[in-house]
Parts: C-alpha cells; sequence; structure tokens
C-alpha cells in the first residue's frame, strides 16, 4: 500500500535578488495513514517551506509530493485548492478564525467551499464543535474566547470536513504551558482516534509528543525516526564547530 | 459555493461596519437621489406644460401673416372668409393683437398681459364671464373702449368689483365691462388670471398696426394635419406664395417646448450621473482598503479550500451590493426630495408642479449603480483573488 505522503527529493528555490536561496533540498520522506509525525527545526531549517508543500499551499520547484498517490507538483491553483478542502485539515498558531462570523460559522466555513448543503453542514460543524467541547459556545464570536478555547475551534474547524491529513503548524505557539498541554493532548486523541497528523514545530518538547520526528536543519534531513530515540532531540552541530556535542 | 450564500456573507460583511458602508455608498445614493429627481423634474415641467397648454385650448391652429412684400394684405374679413370656406375643417377664427406696456390702474402700472381679440375668444378658449358680460360683436364694430379683465386683476386692483371701473391701456381709458372666471387655483401675478381682452378693432388703432396674428380652432382635433393643410391651401393661394404666413399648432409648440426641456434635463442628469461614476470610485477605494485589512481572511479562506474563483465572486458581490444598497437609498432619498420639490414649487411658484420619478429613471439608477459595483469591485477583488495564500496567511 503507498504511503499517505511521499516527498521524493523534493527541492523548494526562492529567488531573492540576483541569487537563488534552497529552502528544501532534496527532502525525501513517507508519511502512513494514522501516523503522528512531528516535522522540527529551528527557523530557517525549511520546516515552513515542508508544512506549505504538505498543505498544498505551495509546490515544489523539483522533485514529486504525492499526496493519496496524487501528484500534487502538477495540479493547477483551482485543483490545489479542491484538495486543500477534501484532504487536509488546517491548524495555525495564530487560530486565524474569521472574527466576524460565530464558532458555527467558522466550523462551517471548509464545508461551504466543499458544496455541503445548509442543513448537513450545521449538523456537522455543531457536531465537531461538541467533539472540542464548545457546542455550547456556538453563538459566541471568536474574540469572547480564550486562546485555547480558540484553538480548540480551529481544530474543529480542520475535523469537520474529515480530512486525510491534519496539519498543526505550532499549535501551541500562542499559548501559555498548561492549555498548550491540552491542545496537543486533543491531538494525540485524534491520532488514537486514528487521524493521520503532522506536527510543525521548533519546540522539542512539543515534538516528542509525537510518535516520529523528522528533523530538518538548512533544508535537508538530518534524522527521521522514532520520538523516543535519543537522538530525536540531539541539535547536531555542524562540522568543525567547537565545543561538547551530544545531549 | 452558492449564489445566495455569497449574498449573505457580502451583507454580514456589510452590516458588521455600517458607518464605513454608508460612507462608501455616499457617492452613489446622491448621484441616484440627483438623478432621479432631475428626470422627475423634467417630466414634472413637461406635464405641467402639457397641461397649461392644453387649458389654452389644444384644437388651435395660430396664424402670422407677415404681409410686408405681398401682392395683396389681408384684412381680417379675409381671414374670417377663408374659415368660413372650409366648414368641415375650421370652426372658429379671432384676430389677436399683443399689447406691450401693461395696463394702468389708477397711479399703478402692472404687468398684465393685454390682448386684442374677437367677441369668439371666450368660446375659443372656454373662458366664462364671471361678472358682468363678455365682449360682443357691436364692440369690435364699433371699436367700443371696453375691456374684460382677468379674476386676478378684478381681485387685485379694484377688490372684485371692477365691473364698471376705467383702467388705461396704451394711454386709452378702458371701462371694464365683465370680469372673467378664475382659471388657476392659486391666483398670482403674471399667471393666467393677470389677463386683460379688449376688440382687436380697438387694440389695432391703439397699436397702430394691421391685425397680423390669428386664432383659428378646428371642427375636429384629431384631424389637424388635414385641417393645417387645408388653411395652408388658402392661405397659399390668397397669397399665390406660401412666404407670407406661418401657422404654428399647439402641439407643435408642446413638443418644441418639451424638446428643449428634454435636451436641458438630459444635460443636468449627466450632470448628476458623473457622481455616480465618482460613487464608483469611492467603493473601489474602500473595497482595496479592504482587501488590505482581509488579507489574512482571504489567507484563511483559501487554506480552507476557497478557490480564486470563489474569492473573487464574494468581492465582487460585497462591492455590488453595497452600491445596490446606496442605489436603494439613493432611491428612496430621490421619492423624498422629490415629494418636497413638489412642495417647494407649490409654495414658491404657486404652480401646481408636480415632480414625479420616473420609473424609467428608477430603473436606470438602480441598474446604473449595481453595474458600477461590479465594475469598479472588479480589480480590488481581481487583486484578492489573485493573493498568495502563504503570504496572506503570514500578513499582519
Amino acid at each position: 500500500m503507498a504511503a499517505l505522503i511521499t516527498f521524493q527529493d523534493v527541492c523548494r528555490y526562492y529567488p531573492m535578488g540576483d541569487s537563488t536561496v534552497t529552502a528544501a533540498d532534496h527532502i525525501s520522506f513517507e508519511i502512513e495513514t494514522g501516523e503522528f509525525t512531528a516535522i522540527v527545526g529551528s527557523s530557517g531549517s525549511g520546516k515552513s517551506t515542508c508544512m506549505n508543500i504538505i498543505g498544498c499551499l505551495d509546490v515544489p520547484s523539483e522533485g514529486t509530493y504525492l499526496l493519496n498517490g496524487q501528484d500534487v507538483g502538477r495540479m493547477n491553483k483551482n485543483r490545489l485548492a479542491e484538495i486543500r478542502n477534501e484532504l487536509l485539515g488546517f491548524i495555525f498558531q495564530q487560530y486565524n478564525l474569521l472574527p466576524r462570523l460565530n464558532l458555527l460559522e467558522n466550523v462551517e466555513v471548509p464545508l461551504m467551499y466543499a458544496g455541503v448543503p445548509r442543513g448537513e453542514r450545521r449538523d456537522r460543524a455543531l457536531a465537531a464543535l461538541e467533539q472540542v467541547g464548545l457546542g455550547d459556545k456556538w453563538r459566541h464570536r471568536p474574540m469572547e474566547l480564550s486562546g485555547g478555547q480558540q484553538q480548540r475551534v480551529s481544530i474543529a474547524r480542520a475535523l469537520v470536513g474529515r480530512p486525510s491529513v491534519i496539519l498543526a503548524d505550532e499549535p501551541t505557539g500562542a499559548l501559555d504551558s498548561r492549555t498548550g498541554r491540552e491542545v496537543l493532548a486533543m491531538l494525540q486523541d485524534l491520532h488514537r482516534a486514528g487521524h493521520t497528523v503532522v506536527l510543525i514545530t521548533h519546540d522539542n518538547s512539543i515534538a516528542v509528543q509525537a510518535q516520529r520526528i523528522i528533523r530538518l536543519e538548512d533544508g535537508r534531513v538530518v534524522y527521521d525516526g522514532p520520538a523516543n530515540a535519543p537522538e530525536a532531540v540531539v541539535t547536531p552541530r555542524a562540522p568543525g564547530a567547537q565545543g561538547g556535542g551530544g545531549i | 459555493m452558492r449564489f445566495t450564500e455569497s449574498l449573505s456573507l457580502a451583507l454580514k460583511n456589510i452590516v458588521s461596519s455600517k458607518v464605513r458602508t454608508l460612507l462608501t455608498m455616499l457617492g452613489i445614493i446622491i448621484g441616484v437621489a440627483a438623478v432621479i429627481v432631475i428626470v422627475g423634474l423634467g417630466s414634472g415641467l413637461e406635464h405641467y406644460i402639457a397641461d397649461s397648454f392644453s387649458s389654452m385650448g389644444t384644437n388651435t391652429l395660430t396664424v402670422t401673416v407677415q404681409s410686408r412684400g405681398a401682392t395683396r394684405t389681408m384684412e381680417v374679413e379675409d381671414m374670417y372668409e377663408i374659415v368660413a370656406d372650409h366648414p368641415g375643417e375650421l370652426e372658429l377664427c379671432s384676430p389677436t393683437v399683443s399689447m406691450m406696456g401693461g395696463v394702468k390702474i389708477g397711479s399703478d402700472t402692472t404687468s398684465t398681459s393685454v390682448s386684442g381679440v374677437s367677441e369668439d375668444y371666450n368660446r375659443i378658449y372656454n373662458y366664462t364671464v364671471a361678472q358682468g358680460r363678455g365682449l360682443q360683436y357691436s364692440d369690435i364694430a364699433t371699436r367700443a373702449k371696453v375691456c374684460v379683465v382677468g379674476a386676478y386683476v378684478n381681485q387685485a386692483y379694484f377688490g372684485g368689483n371692477a365691473v364698471g371701473q376705467t383702467l388705461r391701456v396704451g394711454g386709452q381709458a378702458l371701462t371694464i365691462v365683465g370680469v372673467l372666471d378664475q382659471r388657476e387655483n392659486s391666483m398670482s401675478e403674471g399667471g393666467s388670471d393677470d389677463c386683460l381682452y379688449l376688440p382687436y378693432s380697438t387694440a389695432s388703432r391703439l397699436g397702430g398696426s394691421r391685425v397680423s396674428s390669428y386664432v383659428v380652432t378646428m371642427v375636429d382635433e384629431d384631424r389637424m394635419a388635414q385641417s393645417k393643410a387645408a388653411l395652408e391651401r388658402a392661405l397659399t393661394e390668397f397669397f399665390g406664395s406660401d412666404d407670407y404666413y406661418t401657422i404654428v399648432t399647439m402641439s407643435e409648440l408642446v413638443d418644441a417646448m418639451t424638446g428643449t426641456i428634454n435636451i436641458l434635463v438630459g444635460v443636468l442628469a449627466g450632470i448628476a450621473a458623473i457622481s455616480l461614476v465618482v460613487g464608483g470610485i469611492g467603493i473601489m477605494n474602500i473595497m482595496l482598503v479592504s482587501v488590505t485589512e482581509r488579507t489574512r481572511e482571504i489567507g484563511v479562506r483559501k487554506s480552507l479550500g476557497a478557490k480564486e474563483r470563489t474569492i473573487m465572486e464574494q468581492f465582487v458581490i460585497e462591492a455590488a451590493v453595497t452600491s445596490a444598497l446606496g442605489g436603494v437609498i439613493g432611491i428612496g432619498l430621490g421619492y423624498l426630495l422629490s415629494a418636497a420639490a413638489t412642495v417647494a414649487a407649490a409654495r414658491l411658484l404657486g404652480e401646481a408642479l408636480t415632480v414625479v420619478p420616473t420609473l424609467f429613471a428608477v430603473l436606470t439608477a438602480f441598474g446604473i449603480s449595481a453595474g458600477i459595483g461590479v465594475l469598479f469591485g472588479y480589480l480590488p477583488a481581481k487583486k484578492a483573488a489573485r493573493l498568495n495564500p502563504i503570504d496572506a496567511l503570514h500578513y499582519d
């Protein structure tokens, strides 16, 4: 059986004045259905580029990205929008709820773009809100909620379209540590319920909550393996750097 | 995503920033209201003219004779003969001699309109005599120094007891023998009740000129063209040429005047329509600002599966709804101002001039305003649709 996500020598170049910046340099990995993977790296490591490509917001300059067996790199903008709608659920650091809509309407947005009829849309959105424990607050506006609650709404919004992949970009970055842990626990619950979760973070302590870690540095994969292995959280030093390595 | 959903989304956004939307719509509101009032004023004027002309009789032909240089001169009797020769077409005839210089009543000089007419004049213009008597054939024949005055003259200068009093026209004292019935609801100076009629023979002698203008009535108003042609043939035969007379029908006169008014209204409405364009630019401006403000929202929507076409639709509909809403408010304002203008016209001019918004103007104004929204919303919507979702998501 083919993997859900396949990266084959994915490269992404950005023109920067006269020169070209390589944000992703021959990245290859596969993610199976049901996995909970963390893509870790400091800023500039290429993890944001990776997440944009996985999320079909961007396409590789070179190499192949297969999502569910479909070659995303060859698709036009309209098809990419459809893929995002059908196969992906986004969770952002800043929640990115639409301030003018109430919670229910916010959760309904992906279903609206999918063309789900009004009645069914409402039911499914309400069910998703109940799943994150905010069913009774559906009339509220996002601004009336705490950060943790807003993030739970955005999880509901990511789930409501029954996506193949839940893509969480620094989901705890804007939260205090206690609420951050709650959100992480929720992601772990989703994983246990069979969802494929991809977590993008710079924070090792967050990353280790996942099952598997893919560590990026300077646009390359430097570690790909289980999250509980000691090497997973080691920051490898550049060759020739002074000072001791290790943990 | 269905159209109704885009529409309700647009309405939601409009409602959530009321003041801004109102300010955005202001140009459209003013433009639409102005177009409606101006076009309504034009059609009101048109009706007013048609009404006042029809009160003067639409079955009349006005003949002006220019006999200078002609081989024959036309006497009043010649004209009467011509009319009598066409019993199937022409009915009544009256010479008309207009006199300038007003009327002297006691020590006042008024701007009352003075006309020398025949005894048939009352029948031609459906005047009725309220007090005293009308002009009679004997007055014409003897060049009697008598006159009939309008109700305004009677009220304003003689306190309602004009019959038997005298006034002076062109230095000649005339005895008032009759007062006409009131013709307008509210009489005013210079109105159609501010008038004086004397025998044309008397007027002709006072002015020292030959009668050169006639009013002729037709037997059948619907056969205007034939009646006019018959009169033309007779006059051409009389003079041996068609160079020495002109015949104008009332309806031609009305057409000429309404034509002029329509041009004037067209120009004014065009100027008012410029404010619609300015309003459209205002909408474009605000939409561009709104796209920038909502960059992140656009990014979020795109990441959740909105296609370029969907985003585009959202912004175009929002612009169109904003300006169409402005159009509706403008139409309401236009009706309000029209009613106010009607009241103001009645009060200031003393005339029953109704400013009626025409359905055509209302529909056109609404259509144009909605169209402007689409037109000027297109560019900002395109900008929104083209936004790169990654950049848009990280926009602050």
